[in-house]
């Protein structure tokens, strides 16, 4: 499956002779080897979830973030290098803070720094969410086209709720955007997508979905290779007032009604792999 | 330009074109805000009437402009804010207050600014401000509960701050204060303080010519904020010497 692009895999500056640039293929690996990010669009939102692998027992749980909220009603869920999508979600951030007020204070002056120039977009309303994924896509795709840049080696999942309702989009290292009803990227990908496949997401709702997702995750984690992992999981929906929330997996937060969520949500999954063990 | 050298430093100097880049007189204008603790929370009085300042200064006084703007916002979770001066100003506050909540709830990571902190912050803003020799043409009311813990406090536009049981703003501090310290005291119920602001904010109207009687009154607990509809006060005028102002002056206007 993976071809060896001698002498034209160098830079990604660099087409093959038949039309592939390698260097962005090699960026895609990255994110295939990480912890499974999926994703669903529900009847009323969007439910994101993470397979986080403990690289180590002795991280803290709930450290390591691989959820981010990038505006009031928008949240990225990351797979792949984690310092490089750290950088992504800081240029979202930067980008729907400008969208909606351009303020000149000391954050705001901070947001320069991350977007190298200044939109003085001040529309007044939350950047809506296709707005915000062509942004963040042409961003990535910025760092595929010049040789002194490498390519981000993480793909990102963006759920949103604005006035269309809520969508989710996907960004891939090429820069490739796509808006979608369920995706997943990472490690067990595949598995996923058929189990997002066989859901009828148009009639589910978040409460449902997380259960779903959580399911999932459960699911498509291989106990074989890799031993531990955290469920990080957040929704976006009408229940959640259309904010991006994370119903957290550390014990000390507790942000209302969301963590019976997650619990409910994990014991269900758990239930769900028993059955499935039992067969 | 009248002087060739732009070195930035030239900028801060008072200069009469540098004066057209910092607030000379504020424009749009709200009066005094009267904030007291109780004992669930903290209560907030301001009343809605915006004065548009007269065109040069000194001539014809002022016109009671706007007379529905909400001078009390929430902030956060845990405070509001009420604010008297100029109005663009405190909307540019806002503004500063509304990023700093948003990049703290990205930052997600179970604790949210409280009171406190978003005093210290304003008042950060404020004294720097005034630094520039721009300030913003406001003083504010900040006030809210956290883990139980209430704060009330006050900062104004050349950068003077503290907290206390009871505040007050402009003309508020002069007439409503020495009510507040002589009634006053710890665990208030809810009805005696709104029946102590509203005695604060008659004194007002009777007494500050900008005051107009029509007003809120905001609360905020633990549970969260809530500000009231705007409603007036009553008042007395049928006082003895007001019966037949002109006896005694007949022939004369």
């Amino acid at each position: 499956m993976s071809s060896i692009g001698t002498g034209y895999d160098l830079s990604v500056t660099t087409f093959s002779p038949d039309g592939r640039v390698f260097q962005i293929e090699y960026a895609a690996k990255a994110v295939d080897n990480s912890g499974t990010v999926v994703a669903i669009k529900c009847k009323d939102g969007v439910v994101m979830g993470v397979e986080k692998l403990i690289a180590s027992k002795m991280m803290l749980p709930g450290s390591n973030r691989r959820i981010h909220s990038v505006h009031r009603h928008s949240g990225m869920g990351v797979a792949g290098l984690a310092a490089d999508g750290r950088q992504i979600v800081a240029r979202a951030k930067s980008e729907a803070t400008n969208y909606e007020k351009f303020v000149f204070s000391l954050v705001g002056f901070l947001c320069l720094y991350f977007t190298s120039s200044v939109k003085l977009g001040v529309y007044g309303e939350p950047i809506p969410v296709k707005e915000l994924a062509e942004r963040v896509a042409s961003y990535v795709h910025l760092c595929t086209l010049y040789w002194w840049l490498r390519p981000f080696g993480c793909g990102v999942i963006l759920g949103g709720y604005d006035r269309d309702g809520p969508q989710l989009y996907m960004v891939e290292p090429s820069g490739i955007s796509y808006r979608y009803f369920g995706a997943a990227i990472g490690k067990g990908r595949q598995a996923a997508k058929t189990e997002i496949e066989k859901l009828k997401l148009s009639e589910m709702t978040c409460r449902q979905g997380v259960i779903e997702v959580a399911k999932i995750i459960y699911g498509v984690h291989d106990e074989a290779k890799d031993k531990a992992f955290e469920l990080e999981m957040s929704w976006v929906c009408d229940e959640s007032n259309r904010q991006h929330q994370k119903p957290l997996n550390v014990p000390t937060i507790r942000v209302p009604g969301s963590d019976d969520v997650l619990e409910e949500a994990k014991t269900a999954a758990k239930a769900a792999l028993e059955e499935m063990d039992a067969d | 330009m009248n002087v060739a050298d732009s070195a930035p430093a030239m900028n801060n100097l008072i200069g009469s074109d540098a004066d057209s880049q910092r607030t000379l007189y504020p424009y749009v204008t709200g009066t005094s805000v009267v904030g007291i603790k109780y004992k669930d929370g903290i209560l907030l009085a301001a009343d809605m009437g915006d004065y548009l300042a007269c065109h040069d200064s000194g001539s014809y006084g002022s016109t009671l402009r706007y007379k529905t703007v909400e001078r009390m916002k929430s902030v956060g979770k845990h405070s509001i804010i009420g604010a008297s001066g100029e109005i663009s100003d405190f909307q540019e506050i806002m503004r500063y207050l509304d990023e700093l909540i948003l990049y703290d709830n990205m930052w997600d990571d179970g604790n949210s600014f409280g009171p406190k902190e978003v005093h210290n912050y304003l008042t950060r803003v404020m004294y720097n401000r005034r630094n520039k020799f721009n300030p913003l043409w406001n003083s504010l009311v900040l006030g809210g509960v956290k883990n139980g813990q209430k704060y009330l406090g006050t900062v104004n536009m050349i950068g003077v701050h503290y907290e206390d049981n009871h505040v007050a703003t402009g003309f508020g501090n002069h007439l409503s204060r020495p009510i507040l310290r002589d009634e006053w005291h710890e665990n208030l119920t809810f009805e005696e303080g709104v029946k102590l602001l509203e005695k604060c904010m008659r004194v007002l109207l009777y007494r500050d010519r900008s005051a107009v009687n029509k007003l809120q009154i905001a609360k905020i607990t633990e549970e969260g904020v809530t500000i009231s509809q705007p409603y007036s006060l009553k008042t007395f005028w049928n006082f003895a010497a007001f019966q037949n102002p002109t006896v005694g002056a007949e022939g004369s206007w």
